[in-house]
Formats: structure tokens, C-alpha cells, sequence
């Protein structure tokens, strides 16, 4: 589901921030799955070298994508598994839509996969008169809310157990005012059972596809993708073309990675390698560029394509924490969402690379050692050179350029700036200062540095 | 064709050729010469598995018969294990008709002590979908099939062909509700991990 709006992530923080028990809630839930990401990589002596060679798998990777891409493909034709390519989100769409109908199915279930956000493939799956039931729990949950995931790897982090207790009653039955997430968690498993049981299709996602074998693995902690494709006659996976690795056994390198970073465990529940469809039963993999040739042509940032969709960044960043995923308005929120989403539409996403501080705790935590903080940074050269920075921000950033190039200037608008701040603070103390914002203005000096340094050279004479 | 145009744009932008890393060290660095029976207990046990040592399959047996009682629905895919149904001859039957097995019984022989996991390929399964349909699962394993780490795993693995393959490593859960973790999403409640030591 998208979020259809227009507003800003700034102005979308701002509605976040005017409840400010729940952000310290949000800000201190994520922490806490950021220390549990700690004590796994402090477990492991060789983490550091885990994630170099899993960064250097992934630079040849896409030094040598469709070479492997091929390979793969032909690999998964000869395990008996269709393959599907898709340019853009429209098309990817359009396989899953004609797949369903040419077999009379208008039910899906479906397991999480954040590339079929990217694509809205449930509201088009909805256009055409289909179903499609999300079975992650947290992503049924924001389903039921009617809202997109706000985190790719917690999808409802951002919703209290009351709220979900309102919504299940709502939809799914259970008792008025239960919140205990036990009762509610065995309120969808009865719910999200009787799916699996009566859906003849299921589409997944995929975190690794393997080249060398033409396999691909899910991982999942509840064992969904596993209920859903090993019960429907026809399992679509959806895959971006990025997620391929080289040979099977650099699966122990991502494997040991993935989970200790996006929750902290050892490895996910279930760790599934599917390379061959069951008797009388369908595989199709759809294969998804939707930009991504574009992004690996990028110099800059095609390490962004090395991602392995770990969440990291995301529980690190103090902004995410303090301003919520919707703010991001995109599918993949967070630090790695802002620099995935300016190459899909550079306008729409013009205000992301700029929802940092530039901190630089993402590229410390991530584990494929993708350089976030200097993307983002580098995407603000990008934008502004293009023009897509808003209005006010264009101005004042010329402003700036013109008194930063003129040293009279630059001492008058001072002198000026300690005379306002010192007769008239109303002038700055005000909402329409953004600086303003959750701070006081400080004190302004009697004098500049300049004055102050001509002053004690005239006393030295 | 989207296929051509798709490999053609990735051909063109693809930079130029990054080797392989090597990644025997990490490996090396992990093995291990020590009985792996310890670390996996306590890994798995955090991760929610009950683990057993047992000595043979009589003890096995001492032990579902405690914690299940008779009459319910128990498929087992171990020979040894013959007082329940055996999964070899249910395979041709409807997926969907195991939906209310209350427990399967099943034989690994690849555990990870690193993280608890088990490896069970379509064969050790017999059907796919029976370790996730069922409303509990157990596993045994010996304890010379236990590796240090998931490097050490995929060795053993090599180029093993199979139409699908899974790794364990506890019972179904989720904390995608304020993040408390509960056991039993949408797979079995419990995992029961019988390591034979003998």
C-alpha cells in the first residue's frame, strides 16, 4: 500500500513528533533491537571479516550481474522452474496478475517481500477484483490497518498492542480490548491457517538466489512462506535482479550476517532453499529491474544494490527512530530507503537524502559494508544540482553563497544578526524560525571573533 | 522482450570485474575440533528449543510418550520409531491433509552449533510441508553430525542435489507485536531436539 501524499518527511515527522511519549516508545524499542544486533556481532571475533567478504561477494556480484543472472536462469529452467522478467513494477505486476487468472485463481496468500511493495502489487491485484491476504503477522496487521509497513523487517513497529487488539477485534473477532500479544498472535495463527489451507497461490519473496544451483532461499522466523508455497499448486517468487550471490556456499556468509543484524538472532527460524517445484506443482521466479540497472550505472551508488534488506540502518538511525517509517514516504524507509529512492524518482523523493544527520552510524552497522551516510550526502550534491530542492531551502542556501563569498557582507549580516538577537529575540524566538523547534535560540555574543581578534592584536601594540 | 533489455542495460552499466574473495579463512577460523553438544544446547535452548542427549531411541520414545499423550496425530520419518505412522507411506497424500498432525518426528543429520539450526532436505522430510503443518515438531540428530558453523555446514552440504531444503533452528515465533516475543506463529509451537549420543 502507498502512502498517497505529497507532504515532505519533514512535515510527516512533524505529525509523528507531536506525541512525544510514543516517540520516545519508538525510539527506545528500535534501540533495544539495535543493542541486540551488539551482542551478536560481539559474539563473533571474525564479524568484521564476515562483512568485508560479504561486501566483496556482493562488488563482484555486480561487476558480473548478468553474466550471473544468466547462469542463474538457466540453472532454474533446469530445476523446472519458470522464469519470469519484469522491467518495471507494471510489468512484474501484469505476470502476477495473468499467472492468477489463467488458472481461475482470484485468492493469493501472500509472505513479506518488499520488492511487491515497491511495486503496489496488492492495491493493482485489488483493481482487477483479487485477493491477496499478507501472512507475516506484522504485515497483516498494517494490512488490516490499511496502512503500508513502516519497517521492512518490523512492519508494524510503530503500532501499540492496544491498537492492534482494536484491530483485530475489528476483523479478525478476538475479544474487546485484548492486547496481550500472545492471544493476539494465536488469533491470526487460527485466522491465517484457514488461508493457507484454502489459497491454491502464494507469493514470496527472495533474500538470496544462487547462481551456481538456480536455488533460492526465504527467510522467515514464522514459517509463512513455507505454510503458503508448500500448500498452493502454483509458488510465485518475486525477486529483484540484485539479489543474486555467486555459489551455494557463500550462503554461510550471508546467513551468519542477515539475522544478527536485523534482530539480533543467530539465524532466522527457518532458513528455506527452494531449487526444485513439488510434483505436480509450479515454481515461477519473476526476475525485477524496476531502476536497478540504472542505480548499478551510478557510480556513486550502486553499492546501494548490495543490500540485503537486514533492517540495521534502519533501528541505528536517530532520525528513523525519532520520525517514524511512514515519514519516508516510500516503500523502504530509513537511510538505505533514502538512497534506493531518488534513482526511482528523484523528485518525489527529493527531500529524503536530507532526513539525516549524516551521523554515520548506518554505514557502521551495516553488514555489507554499503557506504550510506556518504550516498546521502552525495545524493544532496545530486539534488541540488538538478534543482529539485525546495523553494525556501534554494534561496537561502544562494543567500548564504552570496554572503559567504562577500566578506563585507558577511561582517554586516553578523553584526546585524547579534544586534537582533540581542534587542529584539521575539524576531528569532518564533515558530516561523525552524531552527526555533524544539530549542531556544542561544545568546549571542557581544562581538565577533574578528572584532574580538583585531581588539587583541590593537592591545598587544 | 524485457529479458534482453533488462540483460543488455545490466551488461552496460556493470563495472569492471571484482574478484571473489577467499573465504576458507573464515572457515578456518571457526573450526573446531571439540564436541559441538554444549554449544548447541545453550544456543538452542535460548532460541526456544527444548534439546534431549539421549542415549538411544528407547529414551527417545520414554520421552514423547510423557509429553504427548496417545491418540493424537504423530507422523514419524524414523524407521526406529515405528509405533506412529510412518511419513514414507503418506507422501502421495493431499498436502492439506495434515493439518491436524499433532506432531512429526524427523532426522537430521546436519546440526549447527553456532546457531542451533538443523538441515532437513525433501527427503529427511518426506513432505515439504509436514515440519511447519504440524502443531509441534521434534528432531534427532546424532552428535557427530554437529558442525561449528554454518562455513562448516555448506562444506558438508557441497553440491548435494534436492528439490528443497530447510534449516531449523527453533519453533515458529514472531515479535512483531511491541516486540514480545511470542512462541507459535504460523508454524509448529514447539521444537524437541533429541541428540543421540551413543
Amino acid at each position: 500500500m502507498s502512502n498517497v501524499t505529497e507532504k515532505s518527511h519533514a512535515e510527516l515527522a512533524a505529525a509523528f513528533n507531536k506525541d512525544e511519549p510514543r516517540v520516545d516508545w519508538h525510539d527506545e524499542t528500535l534501540w533495544w533491537v539495535r543493542q541486540k544486533r551488539d551482542i551478536q556481532a560481539h559474539k563473533l571475533p571474525e564479524w568484521e571479516l564476515l562483512r568485508e567478504t560479504a561486501s566483496q561477494i556482493k562488488n563482484n556480484v555486480l561487476s558480473n550481474l548478468s553474466g550471473y543472472l544468466e547462469q542463474f536462469e538457466a540453472n532454474a529452467i533446469k530445476n523446472g522452474v519458470v522464469v519470469h522478467w519484469a522491467a518495471d513494477a507494471a510489468e512484474h505486476n501484469k505476470i502476477v496478475h495473468q499467472l492468477l487468472t489463467e488458472r481461475g485463481i482470484n485468492r493469493m496468500v501472500k509472505s513479506k517481500s518488499m520488492l511487491t511493495e515497491e511495486c503496489h502489487l496488492n492495491e493493482y491485484l485489488k483493481e482487477q477484483g483479487l485477493d491477496v491476504i499478507d501472512s507475516d503477522l506484522g504485515e497483516r496487521i498494517v494490512q488490516l490497518a490499511g496502512e503500508p509497513p513502516s519497517h521492512i523487517v518490523l512492519p508494524c513497529i510503530h503500532k501499540k498492542k492496544e491498537e492492534i487488539g482494536d484491530i483485530f477485534h475489528e476483523h479478525l473477532g478476538s475479544a474487546k480490548g485484548e492486547s496481550d500479544p500472545k492471544i493476539l498472535t494465536e488469533t491470526a495463527r487460527q485466522h491465517l491457517r484457514e488461508v493457507f489451507l484454502t489459497r491454491r497461490a502464494a507469493l514470496t519473496g527472495v533474500n538470496f538466489a544462487i547462481a551456481e544451483t538456480g536455488e533460492f532461499v526465504i527467510c522467515t522466523n514464522e514459517g509463512n512462506a513455507d505454510m503458503g508455497a508448500h500448500l498452493a499448486e502454483i509458488h510465485i517468487a518475486s525477486m529483484g535482479l540484485e539479489k543474486i550471490i555467486p555459489e551455494r556456499k557463500h550462503l554461510g556468509i550471508f546467513l551468519r550476517l542477515l539475522t544478527r543484524s536485523a534482530t539480533g538472532q543467530p539465524i532466522t527460524t527457518y532458513s528455506s532453499h527452494f531449487k526444485k517445484p513439488q510434483e505436480n506443482k509450479q515454481i515461477h521466479i519473476i526476475i525485477v529491474d524496476n531502476g536497478r540497472s540504472i542505480q548499478l550505472g551510478r557510480e556513486d551508488f550502486r553499492n546501494s544494490l548490495k543490500c540485503i534488506r537486514c533492517g540495521a540502518c534502519m533501528n541505528t538511525c536517530p532520525v528513523y527512530r525519532k520520525s517514524g517509517g511512514h515519514s519516508y514516504h516510500t516503500a523502504i524507509a530509513g537511510p538505505i530507503g533514502s538512497i534506493l529512492a531518488p534513482n526511482l524518482d528523484m523528485k518525489k523523493y527529493a527531500d529524503l537524502p536530507f532526513a539525516s544527520t549524516l551521523c554515520g552510524s548506518c554505514s557502521n552497522v551495516c553488514p555489507v559494508k554499503i557506504d550510506i551516510h556518504d550516498q546521502l550526502y552525495k545524493w544532496r550534491q545530486v539534488i541540488v544540482k538538478e534543482g529539485y530542492t525546495p523553494t525556501a531551502k534554494t534561496i537561502a542556501m544562494k543567500a548564504m553563497a552570496i554572503t559567504l563569498s562577500s566578506p563585507a557582507l558577511y561582517r554586516s549580516g553578523g553584526k546585524m544578526g547579534r544586534l537582533v538577537f540581542k534587542y529584539a529575540p521575539f524576531a528569532v524566538n518564533n515558530k516561523l524560525n525552524p531552527w526555533y523547534k524544539h530549542r531556544e535560540m542561544p545568546k549571542a555574543p557581544e562581538e565577533s571573533f574578528g572584532e574580538w581578534y583585531n581588539k587583541r592584536k590593537e592591545g598587544k601594540k | 522482450m524485457s529479458r534482453e533489455k533488462i540483460l543488455a542495460a545490466v551488461k552496460s552499466n556493470q563495472f569492471s570485474h571484482a574478484e571473489l574473495p577467499n573465504v576458507d579463512i573464515l572457515d578456518a577460523l571457526t573450526a573446531s575440533d571439540v564436541s559441538q553438544v554444549k554449544q548447541y544446547t545453550t544456543v538452542a535452548t535460548a532460541g526456544g528449543s527444548f534439546v534431549y542427549e539421549v542415549s538411544d531411541f528407547d529414551a527417545i520414545k520414554t520421552i514423547l510418550h510423557k509429553e504427548f499423550k496417545a491418540g493424537v496425530k504423530i507422523i514419524s520419518g524414523i524407521k526406529e520409531l515405528d509405533e506412529y505412522t510412518y511419513a514414507g507411506n503418506v507422501v502421495d497424500e493431499l498436502a492439506h491433509s495434515f493439518a491436524d498432525v499433532e506432531l512429526t518426528i524427523l532426522r537430521s543429520f546436519l546440526g549447527v552449533a553456532e546457531n542451533g539450526a538443523l538441515w532437513l532436505t525433501e527427503t529427511q522430510m518426506n513432505v515439504r510441508v509436514l515440519p511447519f503443518i504440524s502443531q509441534h515438531l521434534a528432531i534427532v540428530i546424532h552428535q557427530d553430525d554437529l558442525v561449528p558453523a554454518m562455513g562448516q555446514a555448506y562444506a558438508k552440504i557441497g553440491n548435494a542435489d534436492y528439490g528443497y531444503g530447510a534449516f531449523i533452528s527453533g519453533p515458529s515465533k514472531t515479535a512483531d507485536i511491541e516486540q514480545s516475543l511470542v512462541i507459535g506463529a504460523q508454524g509448529p509451537r514447539s521444537l524437541s531436539v533429541f541428540i543421540l549420543t551413543t
